[in-house]
């Protein structure tokens, strides 16, 4: 009951979102291929679901998602802890890390399309690359946090190397590490529709350019967005819920 | 900064050191537990040189320093997870030594849910666990409350009776140093030296009402004069000497003399 309570207002904003939506469109008297009734989007929707016009693209757009996050995110956290603990690693990676991060991803894209292919491989890249640099900083930021006195608790109890990172280090840095992974999966998402639209031969990014072009289906590339947006929405709330299985209890 | 500084601490023996402000007291803990290396000179125990971060010694801190990530249980038994005791044996000693510091109901409580009392005690139950020759103790209740301190004291007193391991203890209390220890030793102000090693000819086990008898009185006024030396200052004529428990001077606030004591050692 408190829960539902809880939920109310969320719900409520949600139809009020809807009918604003719909009023706009009665007002207006916009034509479907400029924007579309909510309710026509969410029919066209459900039939590209279940007449799986939509699966293969979202399966595409997904696996290029995870793999790109996970090597992104991995390469992102062994960068961010070498730029914390090593002066040196700092001087010599921060101007490429920073290079790159400034370099917009819409004009690497196609260049990196051209490179990897119209298949998975430049997909990736492109999402490892803008996934990169959030959790490099979050990651950066969380090890040099880790309190000293702790550390020197660790060399007084003989700790390795490892131990202390393991016991130590990464369990502090932990919650700045999530951080980052929370905006690094919104912009996974990102990358890999850029991606698609610089070269993909899959995928939604692929879905909504030929919703928009050749099949001229505008509620198709409504039903598109709204697909993307959901894919968004679940993938952060699952670092939000990994967050709170990982740190809820200590913090 | 310490300078032919040398005592010896005899087993099962506990020994206070009080000194100026900025007169090493912290940095002479770090090297006994070898932590810092010294420039020169040893530190050994039981005959056996000290060298680098020395298993035979415990450590409790001026802060608890627990994991906020680890449950009381975990935090207590994580020196033998490093040493690589298999989690069987480390749970029950850890066990054990909740039990020593009274904290067995809260093995599972997280550092943010205990008070700043159980968590030095905890952390003072982490630096038992690996049964250490020597326990040293770095200010361990300057982040606590005068009259948690002060109950503080009395479990220390108790736990003391009951491992009697030989200890180490760093404060700035001259009250806390004699109703805690068996000597205290007075070190000068830089380079650091021993300037006087005081008996406390207090019996054990000791009580509270022992901070209110002549002989800790006399202890304390001793102690004190000795640091004032060390400080070359003169204590104030108004100072109330040997006819009060000289902890008032704790409780009541602190005397202009007694301010430079207040934070690191």
């Amino acid at each position: 009951m408190a829960r539902l309570r809880a939920a109310l207002p969320v719900i409520g904003l949600a139809i009020a979102f809807l009918l604003g939506w719909r009023l706009l469109v009665l007002l207006g008297g916009y034509p479907v291929f400029i924007l579309p009734a909510p309710e026509v989007v969410g029919e066209r929707l459900l039939r590209a679901w279940v007449q799986g016009t939509m699966t293969p693209h979202a399966v595409s757009t997904l696996t290029a998602i995870g793999w790109g996050f996970a090597v992104g995110a991995g390469l992102a956290l062994i960068a961010g802890y070498l730029l914390a603990r090593s002066p040196l690693a700092a001087r010599l990676l921060s101007p490429y890390i920073v290079a790159a991060q400034a370099t917009p991803i819409l004009a690497l894209a196609p260049l990196l399309a051209l490179w990897f292919g119209t298949g998975l491989a430049s997909k990736v890249v492109i999402c490892a690359l803008i996934v990169f640099f959030p959790v490099a900083v979050a990651t950066m930021v969380g090890i040099r946090s880790v309190d000293a006195r702790l550390l020197e608790l660790g060399r007084s109890l003989r700790a390795t190397r490892w131990q202390v990172f393991r016991h130590l280090e990464l369990p502090a840095a932990l919650p700045a590490i999530l951080g980052g992974f929370r905006v690094g999966v919104t912009l996974a998402v990102i990358g890999a529709i850029v991606a698609e639209w610089a070269g993909g031969d899959r995928g939604l990014g692929v879905l909504i350019l030929l919703a928009r072009g050749s099949l001229f289906d505008i509620p198709l590339m409504f039903a598109t967005l709204v697909t993307i947006a959901l894919i968004g929405l679940v993938l952060y709330l699952l670092v939000v819920l990994a967050e709170r299985r990982l740190i809820g209890a200590w913090r | 900064m310490l300078h032919e500084l040398s005592f010896e601490v005899a087993q099962h023996q506990v020994v206070a050191i009080v000194g100026p402000n900025g007169s090493g007291k912290s940095t002479l803990l770090r090297v006994v537990a070898g932590l810092l290396p010294p420039d020169g000179g040893s530190v050994e125990i039981h005959g056996r040189p000290v060298d680098d971060a020395d298993p035979r010694v415990g450590i409790v801190f001026q802060e608890p320093r627990l994991l906020p990530w680890r449950r009381a249980l975990a935090n207590v038994s994580f020196p033998l997870e490093l040493a690589g005791v298999p989690p069987h044996s480390r749970r029950s000693r850890a066990l054990e030594l909740l039990h020593v510091v009274g904290l067995e109901s809260f093995a599972q409580a997280y550092p943010h849910q205990l008070s700043g009392g159980m968590r030095q005690r905890l952390s003072i139950a982490r630096a038992l666990i690996r049964n250490p020759s020597v326990l040293l103790l770095d200010e361990p209740f300057s982040a606590l409350d005068a009259l948690t301190r002060e109950r503080f004291n009395l479990e220390l007193l108790g736990l003391w009776h009951r491992t009697r391991t030989t200890s180490l203890l760093v404060t700035h209390s001259i009250p806390e140093a004699v109703l805690l220890a068996d000597r205290v030793l007075v070190l000068s102000a830089r380079p650091a030296t021993v300037v006087a090693d005081v008996a406390v000819d207090l019996p054990r086990p000791r009580r509270p009402d022992d901070l209110d008898g002549a002989a800790f009185s006399r202890t304390a006024a001793l102690v004190r004069a000795h640091l004032a030396a060390a400080l070359e200052e003169e204590l104030p004529a108004t100072e109330p000497a040997s006819e009060e428990p000289a902890d008032i001077l704790e409780r009541s606030g602190s005397p202009a003399w007694f301010d430079p004591f207040r934070g690191d050692g």
